[in-house]
């Protein structure tokens, strides 16, 4: 098991930070497309619903609403042709898998954003002196 | 033919250049020592000896033994290579640079054990109905004919004990030959159980 980890965990590695989304987040997937001989780049963007962590394998669910249907495409996160996977807005989520975005419509089916709050710069911290 | 002993690690997925997810089993090899060779002067016919994988001292019988004196340690595997196509000599260490340049090759292994199995599973049988009152389900059927020839032929399919067999599984693309492993990629299974010893040779049909 120890040599097919090592295997695995060299393209892992290799491809760092390409998994540095979350479940909940709004991405844009610019995704390789081989047309024959020539290559184009296809940007596809969605709401994560899923991760399936599993090595090499791993996954991510996408999900948009293109012309009032429900589209769902799954990447495989360390495929060369995942050309890079741009975060437009964090979502503010309490669970691994938002599968039921599914069956909700409207408002309903929206994720709040994250904010996180700024830490305050140690400079702002130091009170000032009183003398 | 040029060949190696390995073992099967077991199997993963690599994405090639195209972005396919490949399926690929993975085969260890460790360092193959030329115990032999057999010459036409003295044996024949040409082929070199391959022994692999490390003994426990207590397992080696002394007739045994004497195989490996004065070139190695006793080792597990023993495997005659006819007509190497590369110069080796007693005593040579090989390793998995040797398919470096190899496209295709051919398994060699012990398939999985199933124990004692039906004429489906075994041969695969069609099998009769499971309802509308048949009563013919897994059963083997007619075996033979009439009163000529009044026998069962040889070699009829029936029950009896499945795997365990030497399988060959021929032409698979080396994906990969990692040096820092040392070890070797192919696509698709190949035959048996993880670690257990196989035969890595060059493609006969490529």
């Amino acid at each position: 098991m120890n040599i097919i980890n090592a295997i695995e965990q060299e393209v892992v590695a290799k491809n760092e930070g390409k998994l540095s989304f979350s479940v909940g987040d709004t991405v844009k997937v610019y995704f390789k497309i081989v047309e024959g001989t020539t290559e184009r780049i296809q940007a596809y963007e969605g709401l994560v619903i899923a991760i399936n962590n599993s090595g090499i394998r791993t996954t991510f669910v996408v999900r948009k609403i293109a012309y009032g249907v429900g589209v769902e495409r799954i990447f495989p996160v360390y495929s060369p042709r995942v050309e890079k996977v741009e975060v437009i807005r964090k979502g503010r989520v309490r669970r691994a898998k938002l599968y039921y975005i599914r069956k909700k419509l409207g408002k309903r089916a929206k994720v709040k954003e994250l904010i996180r709050k700024k830490e305050v710069s140690t400079a702002e911290k130091t009170p000032v002196a009183s003398n | 033919m040029l060949g190696l002993i390995g073992k099967k690690v077991g199997m993963t997925q690599v994405f090639d250049a195209n972005g396919r997810l490949t399926p690929v089993t993975v085969i260890k090899i460790e360092g193959n020592v030329v115990v032999a060779e057999r010459t036409v002067e003295s044996n024949g016919y040409e082929a070199a000896v391959l022994g692999s994988f490390d003994m426990k001292k207590n397992r080696v019988t002394k007739p045994y033994a004497g195989q490996f004196k004065d070139v190695c340690d006793p080792k597990k595997s023993l495997v005659e290579f006819r007509d190497f196509e590369q110069d080796v000599k007693k005593g040579d260490v090989l390793d998995v640079n040797l398919f470096k340049d190899i496209s295709f090759v051919d398994v060699t292994g012990t398939s999985k054990g199933k124990g004692f199995q039906g004429g489906i599973k075994r041969f695969g049988h069609a099998g009769g109905r499971a309802t509308h009152g048949s009563k013919f389900h897994r059963d083997l059927g007619g075996t033979a004919m009439c009163s000529t020839p009044s026998k069962v032929f040889k070699g009829h399919h029936m029950a009896g004990h499945m795997g365990v067999d030497k399988v060959t599984v021929q032409n698979l693309r080396v994906v990969r030959v990692d040096e820092t492993l040392q070890v070797l990629m192919v696509k698709g299974a190949i035959p048996g159980p993880t670690s257990s010893t196989v035969i890595v040779k060059k493609a006969v049909k490529k």
